[in-house]
C-alpha cells in the first residue's frame, strides 16, 4: 500500500473521528477514562526519566564547562535549556509514542480482530468517533501537564545531583535556571507537546482501527504505530523548530 | 420482515455471493446453512452494512438498506441487534456496562430504567447475579448469553446470529437455541441465523435456506430438510457416516 493510500484513509479516518459526537456525555466519560489510561498512568515512567535525565545532562555540563572563563551558573542555565527546549517536549514524547502508541494500537487492533469494532458499527454507532476522539482529546489534554512535571523533575533532578556531586553550588545552580530566560521558548515548548500528542494517538489509533488479520497483525500494527509516530515526532520538531527560531 | 433480492458479491476475481434472493420472516428463526467457505458470513455482513453489495437490494420492512441515506442506515442499524461468533463483548467493560452499553448511546432512560432493563435481560439469558463480572471471567456458553442479552438490550427488530454454537458442547447449544427461539416468539422480531450445526435446523430451523457455492441452492423448513432429494443438501446433512446409518435404520 502506497503513501498515498495511507494518507488518504488516514484523513477519511479523521473526518469520521471529528464528526459530530452521538452521545456527549458517553464521550466525555471516555475522555476521563483515558485522561486515567493514557496520562496517569504514564507518569511513573516520566517522573523516573526526567529526574535520571534532569542529573545526567547536569553533571555532563559541569564536566564540559571546567574551563575557569565559564560561570558555574551556566550548569543551571544548560540544563535549564536542554530540558525545557528538547529533553521535555521531543524525548519524553517518544517516549509516550512507545508507551502510549503501542497501547492504543494494540487495544484498538484487538478490538478489530475480535469484531468488537463491528458490534459497534452494527449498533449504529461511530466507531472511529467513539474509540478515537476522546484518546486524542485526553492526550491533548493531559500531555502538557505531563510534560510540564516532566521540566520541572527534570530540573529539580539536576539541581539534586548538582549539588550532590559538588558540580555547583546551590546558588549558581537556582541562578542559572533563572538567566536570559525567555517565555516564549515555553510557548514553542507546549505548541510542539500538543501537535505530538496529536501525532502520537491518532497516528497510533489508524495503525491500530486498520488491523486485520490475528495476533501476529496486532503485534505488526503495534510496532508500525511506535514507528511512525517516532519518526512524525522528530519530522515535525524540526518543522516547529524552523518555524519558531527562524526570526 | 427481511428480503434479500439478486444479491452479489465479488471479492476481487472471487464471486462470492452469486444472485441470492430470500425472505426472511417476522417472528421466525430464519437460518443460512452451507459449508465453510460458502458464504455464509459475508450475506450477513452485506445484509446488516459491515459490507457492501455489488447489486441488489436488502428490504427491512421494505426500505432498500443499501439505498438510504446516512440518516436511515443509523435508524435501521439502532434496530439491528447481533450476536457474533466470538460474543464480541466489550472487554474493558462489565457485564453489565455491556448491555447497558446501547441504552447509554441510544435512549435516555433513568438509571434506574436502564438497571431494569439490563436486569431483565440478562435474567432472560439466565445470567441473574453476574452483572459485575468481567467478558474474561465468563465461560465461552456465558459470553454467547451475555451477548444476546447485549443484542437484545435495545428492544431489536432484527435480530443476527453467526454461529451463534460454535465452540459450545451439545448442551449449551440445545440452551442458546432455545433461547433465541423463544426471544424471536415473545418479542416477535426477525431473527437471522447462520450456523453449520444440524441440531440447530432440527431444533429451531423455521425457515432455512442452504447456501452452496455462493448460490441460494434449497429452501424449506426443518421438516423439508430430511426429506431432501437435493443431492448437494443431502451429503451437508448427512456428512456424518453415523447419523447416515441411524436414518437409514428408522427409515427402514
Amino acid at each position: 500500500m502506497n503513501l498515498f493510500t495511507h494518507l488518504g484513509r488516514y484523513f477519511i479516518l479523521m473526518y469520521r473521528v471529528f464528526s459530530k459526537p452521538q452521545r456527549f456525555s458517553v464521550y466525555w466519560r471516555q475522555i476521563i477514562h483515558e485522561i486515567n489510561n493514557i496520562g496517569i498512568s504514564s507518569l511513573p515512567i516520566i517522573a523516573i526519566i526526567s529526574v535520571f535525565m534532569g542529573g545526567i545532562i547536569t553533571i555532563q555540563a559541569a564536566f564540559g564547562f571546567s574551563s575557569p572563563w565559564v560561570p558555574l551558573y551556566a550548569i543551571g542555565f544548560t540544563t535549564r535549556e536542554s530540558i525545557l527546549l528538547e529533553f521535555s517536549p521531543t524525548i519524553v514524547s517518544l517516549i509516550l509514542a512507545g508507551k502510549v502508541g503501542s497501547n492504543i494500537a494494540s487495544e484498538i487492533g484487538a478490538m478489530r480482530i475480535t469484531e468488537q469494532i463491528d458490534a459497534l458499527e452494527i449498533m449504529g454507532i461511530n466507531s472511529a468517533g467513539y474509540l478515537i476522539f476522546p484518546k486524542i482529546a485526553a492526550a491533548i489534554i493531559i500531555f502538557p501537564f505531563l510534560i510540564a512535571l516532566s521540566m520541572f523533575l527534570g530540573i529539580w533532578g539536576g539541581y539534586a545531583m548538582g549539588v550532590a556531586a559538588n558540580a555547583c553550588s546551590s546558588y549558581e545552580y537556582i541562578f542559572g535556571i533563572q538567566a536570559y530566560f525567555e517565555p516564549w521558548k515555553l510557548y514553542y515548548s507546549f505548541t510542539k507537546v500538543i501537535v505530538f500528542a496529536y501525532i502520537i494517538t491518532s497516528v497510533s489509533s489508524y495503525f491500530g482501527y486498520y488491523t486485520y488479520g490475528g495476533a501476529l497483525e496486532v503485534g505488526k500494527s503495534s510496532t508500525r504505530a511506535v514507528v511512525y509516530s517516532s519518526i512524525l515526532i522528530l519530522f515535525f520538531g524540526l518543522i516547529l523548530t524552523n518555524l519558531f527560531f527562524s526570526r | 420482515m427481511i428480503e434479500i433480492k439478486n444479491i452479489n458479491k465479488t471479492f476481487g476475481d472471487r464471486h462470492i455471493i452469486k444472485d441470492i434472493s430470500f425472505k426472511f420472516y417476522q417472528g421466525k428463526t430464519n437460518l443460512i446453512i452451507g459449508e465453510s467457505g460458502c458464504g455464509k458470513t459475508t450475506l450477513l455482513k452485506l445484509m446488516v452494512g459491515l459490507h457492501a453489495a455489488d447489486t441488489g437490494e436488502i428490504l427491512y420492512h421494505n426500505k432498500n438498506f443499501p439505498a438510504l441515506d446516512n440518516k436511515g442506515k443509523q435508524e435501521i442499524r439502532t434496530k439491528i441487534g447481533m450476536l457474533f461468533q466470538g460474543g464480541a463483548l466489550f472487554d474493558s467493560l462489565t457485564l453489565e456496562e455491556n448491555v447497558q452499553f446501547p441504552l447509554d448511546m441510544f435512549t435516555h432512560l433513568s438509571k434506574t430504567e436502564k438497571a431494569e432493563r439490563v436486569n431483565y435481560c440478562l435474567d432472560k439469558v439466565q445470567l441473574s447475579g453476574k452483572n459485575k463480572l468481567y467478558p474474561s471471567e465468563l465461560s465461552g456458553g456465558m459470553k454467547k448469553r451475555a451477548a444476546l442479552a447485549r443484542a437484545i438490550a435495545n428492544s431489536p427488530d432484527y435480530l443476527f446470529c453467526d454461529e451463534p454454537n460454535s465452540g459450545l458442547d451439545p448442551k449449551t447449544s440445545i440452551v442458546i437455541d432455545n433461547l433465541i427461539q423463544d426471544i424471536t416468539r415473545e418479542l416477535n422480531i426477525t431473527t437471522v441465523i447462520i450456523t453449520h450445526d444440524m441440531n440447530s435446523v432440527m431444533e429451531i430451523g423455521d425457515n432455512v435456506m442452504f447456501i452452496h457455492k455462493g448460490e441460494n441452492w434449497w429452501t424449506g423448513d426443518k421438516t423439508e430438510i430430511l426429506n431432501t432429494k437435493n443431492a448437494e443438501l443431502f451429503d451437508f446433512v448427512f456428512a456424518s457416516e453415523f447419523i447416515k446409518k441411524v436414518y437409514k435404520k428408522n427409515a427402514s
